[in-house]
């Protein structure tokens, strides 16, 4: 019956509609960055009880001051070594912990979990020189808890937080939560952060 | 007219322009996919600072955001260079924030209340002054999960 064929479709313009939209897409959009370093702050606190006494030693202070410049346990330092500064303070062992590798300096801390990391700063002091700063401290903490990790577990401390929080992990997920909570507990991230000091 | 007669074997067949569409095509879908729709629209400048100790952030309806920064060179006349606060598409006030997580808890489910985080996305050049008061503000507001949202790349880049 059919006499005539129907006409194609040009579709010549179908280069440009594609175009069209790839263009809206590629302005309209940005590839968000969506990680960065997970923080939890402390509740706040009412009633002014006296915080519990902490030996000098098992503190370990980090201040910044208004031109950025860093203070560890009284002397300077520069960002390069506070990582390592921080590693040898929080695995120094002075007692009472037999996975610590320090040199075991009675001067420092104990225990890692008894060792606590102060860092203060100014109400002048640059965002971005805070945020490498915290960055340092938790590659230290990172740095001890993945060594532990692989020594108990063989697998990294990171390896295992990533595999917990992927959806499609097909392990024994309760089994991996104990395992995450064994290390936290040996290197609890003890960062106490004061109110920023008035400039003097 | 043998003038217009066409020179014969001396030109190279015309390409094929057929598959444009679908190379186009294949490069609009991976935009389409690849990229996240901007939720806000940002009045202020925005560089995050470098980080390489970074956890990913899970669940994109789970976090709320806080913009921090000097606004952007539109807006200074209006608003000044100081660094200030945005929440959703407008400039808001430090004490604005309780208020803000409040209706953002109140907009989700129950049993997910309690894991709302609240990301920071805060201008490397702003001073610590203005965080630790968002900081204080998040504290009262009880949102105390949060993520200090960074680029990826060597903290040492901060520096300089």
């Amino acid at each position: 019956m059919a006499k005539r064929s129907a006409p194609e479709v040009n579709a010549g313009s179908m280069a440009d509609i594609a175009f069209l939209l790839l263009i809206f897409f590629l302005v309209t959009t940005t590839i968000e960055t969506d990680a960065g370093l997970n923080r939890k702050l402390p509740p706040i606190q009412e009633e002014t009880t006296p915080p519990p006494p902490l030996k000098k030693k098992n503190i370990f202070q980090v201040l910044i001051n208004q031109q950025n410049d860093l203070l560890v346990e009284e002397k300077e330092m520069e960002l390069g070594d506070l990582r390592q500064a921080a590693i040898d303070f929080l695995d120094n062992g002075g007692q009472g912990c037999d996975y610590c590798q320090g040199k075991g300096d009675p001067a420092s801390s104990d225990n890692p979990t008894k060792a606590v990391i102060s860092l203060q700063h100014t109400r002048e002091t640059d965002y971005s020189t805070y945020i490498a700063i915290q960055n340092e401290l938790v590659a230290a903490y990172n740095f001890l808890r993945n060594r532990e990790a692989n020594r108990l577990f063989g697998m990294s401390f990171t390896e295992m937080e990533a595999d917990f929080n992927d959806a499609q992990y097909n392990g024994n997920k309760d089994q991996l939560e104990d395992k995450i909570g064994a290390i936290r507990d040996m290197f609890p991230m003890k960062l106490s952060e004061a109110e920023p000091k008035e400039n003097k | 007219m043998s003038k217009f007669k066409k020179k014969k074997g001396g030109e190279l067949p015309a390409i094929s322009t057929a598959s444009l569409p679908d190379i186009v095509f294949m490069l609009l879908f991976f935009f389409m996919v690849a990229t996240v729709m901007r939720e806000n629209t940002l009045m202020i400048k925005n560089e995050l600072p470098y980080a390489d100790q970074v956890e990913k952030l899970q669940k994109k309806d789970l976090v709320m955001y806080v913009y921090a920064g000097k606004p952007s060179d539109r807006y200074q006349r209006q608003y000044g260079t100081e660094a200030r606060v945005q929440l959703n598409d407008k400039f808001a006030d430090v004490s604005d924030i309780k208020q803000f997580i409040i209706e953002e808890r109140e907009s989700k489910r129950e049993e997910l209340k309690n894991k709302l985080t609240t990301s920071l996305k805060i201008d490397g050049e702003t001073n610590m002054g203005l965080v630790s008061d968002i900081k204080y503000e998040l504290r009262r507001a009880e949102a105390f999960r949060i993520n200090y949202t960074t680029k990826k790349g060597d903290a040492a880049q901060n520096m300089q």
